[in-house]
């Protein structure tokens, strides 16, 4: 396949372009990344989503393809003969995979986008509290899915591990910037040992960016939202 | 074969509605749990306790919650009619247009269908783009699906016809023919399915539950007890 015949349309701290970045990179596939301003949308991105108009997005000769964890089965399926499959080949363990990667987007992540809003320190302890205790439910459900292996997804990174490992960024950014611990090794030992693995696997440290990176980026984010709700 | 299968659900649901046609579609024989969403039961709470909702599906003792991953779950199980399409592409899409109607569709029409005044105007004016953006997707095909049901179609179900219970009782005007043709006809073909009108609680018993409803404003902030 000819490298342009996949194009990935994406924004380097973002988790959700990071888990299509780590899934072609874990298949071999050969493609061209095309990094997207923010927070401007190019025409391109704005033809191949019209819906949503978010990245990422890949384009697979003519074909967008739009969400991230859809993407990420969509080359899992076009590509199956390159590597394991990501998600598991029993049925009830695939459904337990897209369950958890559900509530992760669904229910845990926006918890760390209502911290970085909260003001009051009443607020921010809930839903420190909460994430905390979504932590606990997903330290269960490593043990469960990881069957004593390394990751969620057994002896290989899987589509679960890449739905949360995708985050561990902008995790370890909020811990830095709040001084809290979220991944805390007295209540999740296990998530903390997934995810110093998840980070150091070969194909995903060249794509997580680093805290201190997120950090710089939520700062300009935050000083853009400033000056935008002060100029009138 | 062994095999058991139940659904911990209720029949007033569309979420619960989306599974029992799935598992129609594909034969499958199970035994309902009907679920007092007032007042929940052990069973619920034991086997559902990250969300608390209903549908779950009990295969062989082991629990799926969460209504598409358990569509997805029985289209992987199970023989029969296939309720993904084949090619990976289309599968991308259905899954979008599935997404898309669970975290834009319901909400937004739910509003739009119980909003009054000023309020109401610029919910159904969501309500129109969204329902403008799956009536371009449907194009001249009978269902999303193609010449059968499938994943969109069954998610839809609520579009197909829940949002006519609700409007007859509230005289709301969101999905009409006028508005949406290709939809309202899709919908009405969507109903007539055999498998889809045998497993569709009555109308009465809908128009009913939301009679009820309308008299208790204070219930009609869009939080639903299924998923």
């Amino acid at each position: 396949m000819a490298t342009s015949d996949v194009k990935l349309l994406g924004a380097w701290p973002s988790p959700y372009v990071n888990r299509v970045q780590i899934v072609l990179k874990l298949k071999s596939v050969d493609y061209e990344y095309m990094e997207q301003s923010f927070p401007g949308k190019s025409e391109l991105l704005l033809k191949s989503n019209p819906v949503y108009k978010k990245i990422p997005v890949l384009i697979h000769g003519d074909k967008p393809i739009c969400e991230s964890l859809i993407i990420v089965q969509y080359i899992d399926e076009v590509w199956n003969k390159n590597g394991p499959s990501l998600l598991p080949s029993d049925p009830y363990d695939c459904a337990m995979a897209r369950f958890w990667a559900a509530y992760i987007d669904d229910k845990w992540f926006p918890i760390m986008g209502e911290l970085r809003k909260a003001q009051e320190e009443e607020a921010k302890a809930t839903l420190i509290k909460q994430a905390a205790e979504g932590l606990v439910l997903l330290e269960e459900a490593f043990l469960k899915c990881s069957k004593g292996k390394d990751y969620f997804g057994g002896e290989s990174i899987g589509y679960l591990d890449i739905a949360l490992g995708s985050f561990l960024g902008w995790i370890k950014a909020g811990e830095i910037m709040s001084g809290v611990k979220l991944l805390d090794e007295t209540k999740t030992p296990g998530l903390v040992q997934w995810a110093q693995r998840f980070c150091s696997n070969d194909v995903v440290k060249d794509v997580l960016p680093e805290p201190e990176k997120l950090i710089e980026v939520l700062k300009m984010i935050q000083a853009r939202l400033k000056a935008a709700a002060t100029s009138t | 074969m062994g095999e058991e299968v139940k659904l911990i659900g209720a029949r007033g649901s569309p979420f619960n509605c989306r599974v029992e046609i799935a598992l129609k579609l594909k034969g499958v024989e199970y035994e309902f749990i009907e679920e007092d969403l007032a007042n929940k039961s052990p069973l619920l709470l034991k086997y559902n306790p990250v969300h608390k909702k209903i549908p779950v599906l009990l295969h062989n003792g082991k629990p799926i919650a969460e209504s598409l991953v358990i569509l997805e779950y029985v289209d992987q199980t199970w023989e029969g009619a296939s309720i993904l399409p084949q090619h990976p592409y289309e599968r991308a899409m259905a899954r979008f247009w599935a997404k898309f109607i669970d975290d834009k569709c319901m909400s937004a029409l739910w509003n739009a269908c119980w909003s009054k005044g000023k309020e109401q105007e610029k919910a159904i004016e969501e309500a129109n783009e969204l329902l403008k953006l799956l009536e371009n997707e449907l194009k001249d095909k009978k269902f999303f699906g193609g010449d059968n049901i499938g994943l969109v179609d069954i998610v839809a179900d609520f579009i197909a016809y829940w949002v006519g219970a609700i409007q007859e009782v509230t005289g709301a005007e969101v999905l009409t023919k006028e508005k949406f043709p290709k939809l309202f006809e899709w919908a009405r073909e969507f109903i007539n399915c055999s498998i889809v009108k045998e497993k569709l609680p009555p109308r009465d018993h809908l128009t009913g539950f939301f009679r009820i409803k309308l008299e208790a404003p204070d219930t009609l902030k869009y939080n639903p007890q299924v998923r």
